[in-house]
């Protein structure tokens, strides 16, 4: 059979229905589909897609297990490397990773890796397993932070033997996947099963603990915990530093998605928690969580803009994630730049000011740097501006542990690729240590760190 | 979950819950603040610890009820248990070294003041209280403030106990009679606390106020509780919730309280189901 030049699509939710309401946008591959696209696969002797991933999914080997419809074995090979299979497969970057280096890629679309990888995780789901607890044999060691770094390294650090808490500031698990990403493209049901299967594998969770406040990690450490694991990630909001940034209807992204996502406010006033969304939103940022928060403006019924400084070609967002954006509605202000947030006598936002940009040249990051074009400024009415530029790291944990070591960004210091911080026994991996980065280099991170805790601890012994 | 042990009316709409929080109850200082949250559908709100001990292994909290959550946290009674409660946020209030003090406490606000106050007084600090209320029957804690201060003065907006007008009377002739305080700490609600940093900057004297910002998560994420302080942007949940008084922009703070205005009133509606008046009924 000669091979088909593109991807099987994903089926999806049409544009002018989903923006009406926060069920997922993609609805996920049929067997058939998973079946027709599985064939896809060459089954290369040397596999150049595995390089490409940062928890070292056995990828042709479970994409055989599909060919042969040996699903259970599928998701065995899966869960052997990635312990939150279900969400990798809806929000991983797999065209820069996996799915860049498979061979099927060079003259045609690659193998939809990921496709293939949400079919087999929600095959799985469906099935309803419960999980065998792993035995503890071995020592024990407390996770901070339920995020995709933490989770991973729980998982992985439990299959070992280790018995592991993890401690969490906030009443649910799953950080970022919970309070950042929004229903439409990760429901937060999969997070909570994904959670449950690391729960049932042994790992106990502490929520409404923050560790730095609640708890020490040298108090931790007195309790009996022998190494600690810290992925507290990026959890410090920046803004721009323009006249009016806090007036009444900014928000910062990670505010507004927290409401929205965590809080549930987009089912107001059933839910208690209230978010405020006029008639036009200004989301500035061209990343992941800009394209989040334009797209829920819009289903919370707003007109929705994003304004990014750069142009289309350097927006750091998936282009997946822009392209469902755009096929939704959302207006981009390329190469434009806020200068001032403009209010009324309340203090409430009106309207923005900003600036049209011009690149010049490279920056440190290499991309083409903006430049402000003089006198041309110009001014729209809205009603919110949200502000998605970034987030700096959570100072919560190296403010009570002075003897962990910060970068002058205020990351975690870390002594080698395994997360091993300044302090004895302390690693630390995701967005903590690299600043504001993807869930599966924050996974990679969790799942490297967990096997330097095991070896220091059986060095230890 | 998180039972409710003791349960007072303090006033009318005031009401003191003490609740079984061993792991708040180790750490908390005075200063510190909790969030909680009642149940699956509530909100997180934030209120700082009135009160604490470490032996039974309980916090208490003192509050006003003002909008849905905090009017349904004091439909609750002992026995009943909050979903969510953690803690302690923000920084707590150093209270060593001090020589003489001025605690000023407004409506709610005194209960906050309150373990502040004590704090101070076991410090070895004297320690000079003022409360105030706007009438006799919304004022709270007199004989705890009294055993924590060297001297207690009260103030009612309508002159049924004590002065007959504002805290800030009272604190202006106590600065010009005692001429070595070293600090004013001032909680209550905003306009009292501008009041109370213009006047101690009159006097040069130091003033700290306790702010009560809006907040979703309370450890520095959302950044929901910016407020003006300096002319810088801090965060109230993990740069305070205290600031020097003199540096707050007040105005600023005092927009951003009022933001949710109309989804109080929509949220208060939606809750008329049982026939209840404004969220009274017990169903949720």
């Amino acid at each position: 059979m000669p091979l088909k030049p593109t991807k099987t699509p994903m089926p999806e939710q049409d544009a002018k229905e989903r923006i009406t309401n926060f069920t997922e946008v993609a609805l996920g591959y049929t067997e058939a589909d998973a079946l027709a696209e599985a064939e896809r696969c060459l089954d290369c002797k040397n596999p150049l897609c595995k390089q490409g991933c940062p928890v070292e999914v056995p990828i042709p080997e479970f994409i055989r297990e599909i060919k042969q419809q040996n699903y259970s074995e599928a998701v065995n090979i899966l869960k052997s490397k990635n312990n939150l299979p279900a969400i990798c497969g809806r929000v991983c970057p797999q065209e820069s990773q996996c799915e860049q280096y498979c061979v099927v890629g060079k003259k045609n679309e690659p193998v939809g890796i990921g496709r293939l990888e949400r079919w087999v995780a929600d095959w799985d789901m469906a099935r309803d397993m419960q999980t065998e607890p792993v035995k503890a044999t071995k020592g024990r060691v407390a996770v901070v932070g339920a995020g995709p770094a933490g989770l991973t390294a729980a998982a992985d650090l439990v299959r070992m033997g280790y018995k592991v808490t993890i401690f969490e500031a906030f009443h649910e698990p799953g950080g970022v996947l919970i309070y950042g990403i929004p229903e439409f493209r990760l429901p937060k049901k999969i997070v909570k099963r994904e959670v449950d299967y690391i729960r049932q594998l042994g790992a106990e969770l502490k929520l409404n603990y923050v560790v730095g406040k609640t708890k020490t990690i040298d108090e931790l450490f007195a309790d009996g915990y022998e190494a600690v694991f810290v992925g507290t990630g990026a959890g410090l909001p920046k803004f721009m530093g323009i006249p009016g940034e806090n007036l009444n209807g900014v928000y910062s992204a990670n505010e507004f998605l927290t409401r929205v996502n965590l809080m549930k406010a987009y089912r107001f006033p059933e839910y208690k928690t209230p978010v405020q969304v006029g008639k036009r939103v200004v989301v500035v940022g061209g990343g992941n969580v800009a394209m989040d928060a334009a797209r829920t403006a819009l289903r919370l019924g707003a007109e929705s803009y994003i304004v990014y400084r750069r142009a289309e070609e350097q927006m750091p967002a998936r282009l997946e994630e822009v392209h469902h954006a755009k096929e939704e509605g959302v207006q981009f202000k390329l190469l434009n730049n806020p200068i001032e947030i403009i209010g009324d006598d309340k203090g409430e936002v009106v309207a923005i000011k900003c600036i049209a940009m011009e690149l010049g040249a490279p920056d440190e990051s290499g991309r083409r740097r903006p430049i402000e074009k003089a006198g041309s400024e110009w001014i729209m009415e809205v009603d919110n501006v949200v502000i998605a530029i970034g987030n700096s790291p959570n100072p919560l944990i190296p403010k009570s542990t002075p003897d962990i070591e910060t970068t002058k960004w205020g990351t975690i210091v870390t002594k080698d690729e395994d997360g091993l911080t300044t302090k004895d026994g302390v690693y630390a991996g995701g967005d903590i240590v690299t600043g504001a980065a993807t869930v599966i280099e924050a996974m990679g991170a969790g799942k490297k760190a967990a096997r330097a805790i095991d070896k220091y601890l059986s060095s230890k012994k | 979950m998180y039972k409710i042990i003791r349960k007072e009316v303090l006033a009318p709409t005031m009401k003191l819950i003490e609740v079984e929080a061993p792991e708040i109850a180790a750490k908390v200082l005075p200063g510190n603040f909790i969030i909680f949250r009642i149940d699956e559908k509530g909100e997180r709100v934030p209120l700082t610890v009135a009160d604490f001990d470490r032996n039974k292994g309980t916090i208490t909290l003192i509050f006003q009820e003002v909008g849905y959550t905090t009017k349904h946290l004091g439909r609750l009674e002992v026995g009943d248990a909050l979903l969510d409660l953690v803690g302690p946020l923000g920084e707590h209030l150093p209270v060593e070294g001090y020589k003489k003090v001025i605690c000023v406490g407004g409506g709610s606000g005194t209960a906050l003041l309150y373990p502040k106050a004590k704090a101070f007084h076991e410090a070895g600090a004297e320690v000079l209280t003022i409360t105030g209320a706007r009438t006799q029957e919304l004022l709270i804690l007199i004989d705890e403030l009294k055993a924590a201060s060297n001297e207690l003065f009260i103030a009612t907006d309508d002159g049924s106990f004590g002065h007959h007008g504002f805290v800030t009377d009272i604190l202006q002739e106590l600065l010009e009679k005692h001429k070595d305080v070293d600090e004013v700490v001032a909680i209550g609600p905003v306009p009292m606390m501008k009041a109370c940093a213009e006047l101690t900057k009159k006097y040069n004297v130091h003033c700290v106020v306790s702010l009560n910002s809006i907040m979703v998560d309370g450890t520095g994420m959302c950044g929901g509780c910016r407020v003006i302080v300096g002319g810088e942007t801090k965060f109230t949940c993990v740069d305070g919730p205290a600031f020097d008084g003199h540096q707050v922009d007040f105005d600023d703070l005092m927009r951003r309280l009022v933001y949710y205005r109309e989804h109080e009133a929509r949220v208060q509606e939606h809750h008329e189901c049982c026939g209840g008046k404004g969220g009274d009924c017990k169903c949720h």
